[in-house]
């Protein structure tokens, strides 16, 4: 079957459930096109050989009684994989092979999907370019120098290039969802709670929330049953019965309330996306919807809160790396002291270490009350917002980046800019609450820009048919021309 | 608020990182500007706000103490940069 690596996730498992095609030729057409895809650097390691095996193991006996019948699947190198390779794109974790599985890849490999290779991203997941990872850059598949975002970057790239049919990533402060937005592609942040953090590597463990990354908003609630649901081994973890995303999904949005936040229309703001913003809500009212003015009254706080919640629980959760029982030790250093202070210090890049230091700052005796306590105060602050609108509206809308891709190497060396980024996707992680990406249209330099839908904790299914509904009325077609392969 | 290179070396102490003394200057002022940016949380006045420690509507999840695995000291040790049969290896600590 010709092409069949353009359709989408939910077009395959049609195709192999109805016994058109088999898995093994559909995972050669994907490891076919991630050999013709290296230039775009978003593989740090390939699993070919478990994929083809896995790929025949499934066509002599399949089974068809699940969500994923023999579908490959690349994802983020965030996610322990038993016996395969985990880096979080960092030096220290490069030789880290696991020997188990994080909970939601085992959930996808129960549902029939198996695993295709390790996709690149920033180191442990903190960037918004996927400029920080010791692998190097990722390239957008959409034009050749710009960044896919990050820090899911190398899961947005593969995605848009067709190296994997869906992909997962990970969001802390927007990494799903400004990558979906740079690359075209659909992301979603889910509830925190509603997908497990056990296996994940760890960055700030209180806004930590795995997600699906998808072509359509049909797969990404095919992705999204697959891997939620509860896992007893993440204390956070929300015990509630699994919901059938994909069969309950709906065009019928009519009479749902959709918020419009004003904060949200911040100085400098491109008119492109404005005008991007004015399309969405037309789509909305037009399928039904109600159009809300809102105020979320201390969002411009929400990045600050950020940057120190983010980084304090990052500075603990990064003290696990010593060099002693897993990772990278240094061979400098006379003593115990000197070989942690080595070990760390070459182990980690920059962005890391950064972020390291913020944290052990804010946390170290007598500015633990003036930052720390202070951040969790604007917390509750930001949540009660969202809070106080949730009692009037079903949705809020909001652009889901301030700007489309930019160029590689433009922001890396001012800090401050490239965190600007995440000014949209930052507040619903403090809030804990799910949010979508959905591409919408594509600025005058034919890069894609894409809207944010936030909505109640769980309300996953309410976003979903938002999208579904956005989606089939936006017109927004994929224009990348696989420049790399030439 | 500004970050000097003394307070840059007392932190990187605390995060047991050894620096470069030709980095500590471009972190001194990265991390100034960071905290010139935080510092726009001082404007609000939180006196009467309780600080979120947990966005989830239930207090987090216990179990019973009993063992629920073991006898995996190979794996454990398995990812050990240096370690022996039984132990991982670190620099001799007491003299």
């Amino acid at each position: 079957m010709s092409n069949i690596t353009n359709k989408s996730l939910t077009e395959i498992v049609d195709l192999i459930k109805k016994k058109e095609i088999k898995s093994e030729e559909v995972t050669n057409a994907y490891i076919n096109n991630v050999k013709k895809g290296k230039k775009l650097n978003s593989f740090i390691t390939e699993s070919f050989d478990n994929a083809l095996t896995k790929s025949k193991n499934f066509d002599a006996e399949p089974n068809y009684e699940v969500l994923l019948p023999g579908v490959p699947l690349a994802v983020k190198d965030l996610f322990c994989t038993n016996g395969v390779r985990t880096t979080a794109g960092s030096r220290m974790l490069e030789n880290f092979v696991p020997t188990y599985e994080s909970t939601i890849t085992n959930n996808l490999w129960s549902e029939g999907a198996f695993l295709l290779g390790k996709l690149n991203c920033d180191e442990y997941a903190m960037g918004s370019s996927n400029e920080t990872s010791f692998f190097g850059n990722v390239i957008n598949p959409v034009k050749e120098n710009t960044v896919p975002g990050g820090s899911s970057g190398g899961s947005a790239s593969a995605l848009a290039a067709d190296l994997t049919p869906a992909t997962i990533g990970t969001d802390t402060g927007g990494s799903i969802r400004q990558p979906a937005s740079f690359t075209g592609t659909v992301g979603l942040k889910p509830t925190y709670g509603l997908c497990s953090r056990w296996g994940i590597v760890a960055f700030a463990s209180s806004l930590d929330q795995a997600g699906p990354m998808t072509k359509t908003v049909s797969d990404c609630a095919l992705m999204l049953e697959a891997m939620s649901g509860f896992d007893p081994k993440d204390s956070t973890s929300i015990d509630r019965k699994k919901e059938n995303y994909s069969k309950k999904l709906t065009h019928n949005i009519k009479g749902l309330k959709i918020g419009i936040p004003k904060e949200y229309r911040v100085d400098g703001m491109p008119s492109e996306i404005e005008k991007l913003w004015e399309k969405g809500k037309k789509i909305l009212k037009e399928e039904g919807a109600e159009i809300i003015d809102i105020s979320l009254p201390h969002t411009e706080y929400a990045l600050p809160t950020y940057y120190i919640v983010a980084p304090a629980e990052a500075s603990s959760n990064l003290a696990r790396y010593d060099g002693v029982k897993f990772g990278f030790r240094s061979t400098n250093g006379s003593n115990l002291i000197e070989m942690y202070e080595n070990t760390r210090s070459e182990g980690f890049g920059d962005e890391v270490k950064r972020r390291i230091l913020i944290g052990t700052y804010v946390l170290s005796s007598g500015y633990y009350d003036a930052y720390y306590i202070k951040a969790q105060k604007v917390r509750q602050l930001i949540k009660s917002d969202f809070d106080n609108v949730f009692t009037k509206v079903d949705a809020i809308l909001t652009p889901s980046t301030p700007s489309s891709a930019f160029k590689i190497g433009e922001k890396k060396d001012d800090p401050i800019s490239m965190y600007l980024n995440d000014i949209f996707t930052v507040p619903t992680n403090l809030a804990g609450l799910p949010a979508i990406s959905i591409p919408i249209g594509h600025d005058k330099n034919n890069l894609p820009l894409g809207l944010q839908l936030i909505g109640k904790p769980l309300g996953e299914q309410t976003l979903l048919n938002l999208a579904l509904s956005m989606e089939s009325k936006s017109n927004f077609k994929q224009n990348i021309t696989k420049w790399w392969e030439k | 608020m500004s970050i000097d290179k003394d307070k840059i070396k007392h932190t990187a102490k605390l995060a047991r990182i050894s620096l470069d003394e030709n980095k500590i200057e471009s972190l001194s002022k990265d991390l100034s500007n960071i905290f010139n940016f935080i510092e726009k949380l001082s404007k609000i006045n939180t006196d009467k706000v309780k600080p979120l420690t947990s966005i989830l509507d239930h207090s987090l999840r216990t179990r019973e103490d009993k063992v629920t695995d073991g006898g995996i000291r190979d794996k454990i040790l398995e990812n050990s940069p240096n370690k022996n049969e039984e132990f991982f290896i670190v620099p001799k600590v007491i003299e």
